[in-house]
C-alpha cells in the first residue's frame, strides 16, 4: 500500500521535527496540524464528497463555470438617514459597478415603529435608512429601475410589509412583481438568537414566514424569500462550525414549517438563500462555505427528500465580518478585508458585501465605501482567484478542514435535535450560551495574547483621533415627523382604517395568508408603525430570554 | 471590604447587539463583581429604575447603533432624579472620539471604545467606584 510507505515517511518527518523542537521551536497555539498529506484525507472519494460543480453535493460550488461566466454579485450593504440621502448612495453605488442593492432600514424600521414612536428616540436614521411608508419607499428607488436591478434588504420581523412596499413602488414604475428579483432576510430564529430585532413571538412569526413563501411562490417567483443568516451568529461571537450549523438548524425549522403549512419541498426551496460571514482565518473560511454547501444538500436531499437540485444548493450573499474591524489603525481594515473578500470568493459565495475601513467608529463615508467596492473589483479582476472553479479544492488541508466542520456541524445539528430543533433550542437558550461562551473564549485569548490582533494587543501605536467621519443628521426624526404628519393629512383616512380592520381580523384567523392584506394597507399609505402595530395587538410581543 | 460592587450592564435603545455587554458583564462578574444584566432593548425609564431596585453603584451602558448622545445623558438625567447621585455611570460602544468630551460632561464618567480589555474596564471600577 503506497499509504504504508506514506506513514511511514510521515512518522520519520514528525520524528526528525521533534527531535529539534527544542533547537526549533514552533509557534504557541497553532490550531491546525503542522503538515496535511493524504494520511488526513483517508476514505476521500472525488465523485461522493466533492462532484463537479453545479451537481450534489455542490462542494465545489452551485454553478457549473462559477466566475469564469460571471462574477459574483458586489451587493454594498447602505442607507443611512432620509430615503433621499440613501437613494444618492444607491445611485453612485450603482454607477460605480456595484451590481447590485443591498437596504440597511433604521432599527425603528427592523422593529415596527414608526419615526415618531417613542421607543425610537435616538435611533431614527442611525443606523440605516427610515422607512415610515410607501412614501418613503418611492422615494428611496426613485430613478432606479427595479425590472433591471436585485435588491436584498436586511428586514426580518416586518418583512412581509417592506416586501409589500418595494412591490407597490415596482408597480408604480410599470414592473410587475413576477420580474422582481432580491432578497428579504425574512430569518427571525436568528433574531431570537442573536441579533434582536424581533417583534412576534415564535409561533405567528414562522406563520408570516411561511405565508410569504406562498405568497411568493405565486406572485414573486423570482424573490428569495428568506435569507437564513449565520452572518449574525457569528458576530455575535460564534465559531465558524457553530455559524454553519445553527444556521442550517435553523433552516431545517423553516423548512419543517412551510411543509407543516401544506407546501411541496421542491415548490419553495430553490427560493431559499443563505448568509454567510467572512471572518479572518482565510483557509478556515472556505473550508467553511465548502462545508456548508455539503451539509444543505444531503439535509435538503435525504432528510426533506427534495428532488430539485435547485432545492438541493446552498446559495450564499456574503458579508466580511464586521466584528474584525478595529478602531485602532483603520488603514489595517482595507488588508483585512481584502484577505475576507478572497476567503469568501474561494469559498465560492454568490454575492458579496465588503464592509468599509472606518466602520468600528462609524457608518462608512462615500470615500471609504468606494474603497471597499474596489477591494472586490481587485480581487475580481486581478487577483486570479476567480478563474477557475474551486481553486482549493484537493488541497489536503482545506479537504481535511472541510471534513472536519462538516462533522462539528452534524454534531451540533444532531444535538438540536435532540432539544427538539431550533425553536426549542433558542427558546432554552442553548445556542445564545454556546454564541456567547465562543465570545468569552475570544475576547480573554485576545488579552491573554494567546490571539493577536495587529493594532489592539500588539503592533499599537500612538495615533490621532480620525478625522471625517459620517455623522447622521439629528434632525432626520424631525424631517420624518413632518413627512407622516403630512401623509396623514393628504391620504384616504377610511380607506387606512379599513385596511387596518382586515388585516387585524386575518391575523387573529391562522388559515388567511396575510400577504395581500399586508399589500392593501400597504397601497392605502398606511405607516410601517400602523400595521406592526395591528399585528403586535393580535399576535403580542417576544419576551427575550436573558442569561450570562 | 465585605460588601461587593454591585454593576448594571444595560443596553437602551434599540441595538441588538450584546455581545460586547454580554462579553464585559461575564468579566466582571469573574473579577468579583455582582452583576445584573438587563437584556437589550430598553428605554432609559427602564435602565434607571432598574439600577434604583437592584441598589446598584455601577450602571454600564453599552450602546453600538450611534444613538448614545441622546440616550446616556437621559439615563444620568433619570438617575440623578431617583437622588442616585453617587452612582458611577460608564458607558461603551461604537462612540466617535469627538462624541466623549459631550458624554463627560453630561455625566458619563468614564467611555470605552473598541478594542479595550475587560481588564481595564474592572481597573477602572475598582479605582472610581464610591
Amino acid at each position: 500500500m503506497a499509504n504504508e510507505t506514506l506513514k511511514a515517511g510521515f512518522e520519520a518527518y514528525t520524528a526528525g521535527v521533534v527531535a529539534k523542537l527544542d533547537k526549533n521551536p514552533e509557534r504557541a497555539n497553532l490550531e491546525p496540524s503542522r503538515l496535511y498529506t493524504p494520511l488526513d484525507v483517508e476514505g476521500f472519494d472525488y465523485e461522493k464528497d466533492l462532484g463537479f460543480p453545479g451537481e450534489y453535493p455542490f462542494t465545489r460550488g452551485v454553478q457549473p463555470t462559477m466566475y469564469r461566466g460571471r462574477f459574483w454579485t458586489m451587493r454594498m450593504y447602505a442607507g443611512f438617514s432620509t430615503a433621499e440621502e440613501s437613494n444618492k448612495r444607491y445611485r453612485y453605488l450603482l454607477a460605480n459597478g456595484g451590481s447590485g442593492l443591498s437596504c440597511a432600514f433604521d432599527l425603528p424600521t427592523q422593529i415596527g415603529y414608526d419615526s415618531t414612536d417613542a421607543m425610537a428616540e435616538g435611533e431614527v436614521g442611525k443606523v440605516g435608512v427610515a422607512i415610515d411608508s410607501l412614501a418613503d419607499m418611492e422615494i428611496l428607488f426613485d430613478q432606479i429601475d427595479l425590472s433591471k436591478v436585485s435588491t436584498s434588504m436586511t428586514i426580518n420581523a416586518p418583512a412581509s410589509v417592506l416586501l409589500c412596499m418595494y412591490i407597490a413602488v415596482a408597480e408604480k414604475q410599470g414592473v410587475s412583481a413576477d420580474k422582481l428579483r432580491g432578497t428579504i432576510q425574512n430569518d427571525i430564529l436568528k433574531e431570537y438568537a442573536a441579533r434582536g430585532t424581533y417583534i412576534f413571538p415564535p409561533k405567528p412569526s414562522m406563520r408570516l414566514i411561511t405565508n410569504i413563501f406562498e405568497y411568493c411562490a405565486k406572485n414573486v417567483p423570482l424573490w428569495n424569500t428568506i435569507s437564513i443568516s449565520g452572518y449574525h451568529i457569528r458576530e455575535a461571537g460564534s465559531t465558524a462550525s457553530q455559524e454553519i450549523a445553527f444556521t442550517i438548524a435553523d433552516g431545517i425549522a423553516y423548512v419543517e414549517a412551510a411543509i407543516k403549512a401544506g407546501m411541496d419541498v421542491d415548490a419553495f426551496a430553490g427560493r431559499l438563500s443563505f448568509f454567510w460571514n467572512a471572518h479572518n482565518n482565510v483557509l478556515e473560511e472556505v473550508a467553511k462555505f465548502r462545508a456548508s454547501r455539503r451539509v444543505w444538500a444531503k439535509v435538503m436531499k435525504e432528510r426533506f427528500g427534495a428532488k430539485k437540485a435547485k432545492s438541493q444548493m446552498l446559495r450564499v450573499h456574503t458579508q466580511t465580518a464586521g466584528s474584525m474591524l478595529t478602531a485602532q489603525q483603520p488603514n489595517n481594515n482595507i488588508v483585512r478585508v481584502a484577505l475576507q473578500t478572497a476567503a469568501a470568493v474561494m469559498g465560492g459565495t454568490q454575492s458579496l458585501h465588503t464592509n468599509s475601513k472606518d466602520e468600528a467608529l462609524a457608518l462608512p463615508t462615500t470615500e471609504s465605501v468606494t474603497i471597499a467596492l474596489r477591494t472586490q473589483q481587485i480581487v475580481a479582476y486581478e487577483s486570479g482567484l476567480a478563474d477557475t472553479v474551486d481553486p482549493l479544492g484537493g488541497s489536503y488541508y482545506v479537504e481535511a478542514l472541510t471534513n472536519k466542520i462538516e462533522a462539528e456541524a452534524w454534531d451540533y445539528i444532531k444535538k438540536i435535535d435532540e432539544i427538539g430543533g431550533a425553536p426549542e433550542a433558542i427558546a432554552k437558550g442553548y445556542i445564545q450560551k454556546e454564541i456567547q461562551d465562543s465570545a468569552y473564549k475570544w475576547q480573554m485569548d485576545i488579552e491573554k495574547g494567546n490571539k493577536i490582533i495587529v493594532g489592539v494587543n500588539k503592533f499599537q501605536q500612538e495615533e490621532e483621533a480620525p478625522k471625517n467621519l459620517l455623522r447622521v443628521d439629528g434632525s432626520v426624526g424631525e424631517l420624518q415627523a413632518k413627512k407622516i404628519a403630512a401623509l396623514k393629512a393628504k391620504r384616504d383616512n377610511a380607506k387606512v382604517e379599513a385596511a387596518l380592520a382586515a388585516l387585524k381580523a386575518a391575523c387573529a384567523d391562522e388559515s388567511v395568508n396575510l400577504m395581500p392584506l399586508i399589500l392593501e394597507a400597504v397601497h392605502a399609505y398606511a405607516t410601517e408603525g400602523e400595521i406592526c402595530g395591528v399585528m403586535r395587538e393580535v399576535f403580542g410581543e417576544y419576551k427575550s430570554h436573558v442569561a450570562l | 471590604m465585605d460588601k461587593r460592587i454591585r454593576v448594571l450592564v444595560a443596553k437602551p435603545g434599540l441595538d441588538g447587539h450584546d455581545r460586547g455587554a454580554k462579553v464585559v458583564a461575564r468579566a466582571l462578574r469573574d473579577a468579583g463583581f455582582e452583576v445584573i444584566y438587563t437584556g437589550i432593548r430598553l428605554t432609559p425609564e427602564q435602565i434607571a429604575e432598574s439600577a434604583l431596585q437592584e441598589d446598584v453603584n455601577v450602571v454600564a451602558l453599552s450602546l453600538l447603533s450611534g444613538a448614545h448622545n441622546t440616550l446616556f445623558p437621559k439615563i444620568v438625567e433619570l438617575l440623578k432624579a431617583k437622588g442616585m447621585t453617587d452612582v458611577l455611570t460608564i458607558g461603551g460602544g461604537v462612540i466617535p472620539d469627538s462624541d466623549i468630551p459631550g458624554l463627560k460632561a453630561a455625566g458619563i464618567a468614564e467611555v470605552f471604545t473598541p478594542g479595550t480589555p475587560t481588564s481595564a474596564i474592572v481597573d477602572y471600577i475598582n479605582a472610581n467606584v464610591k
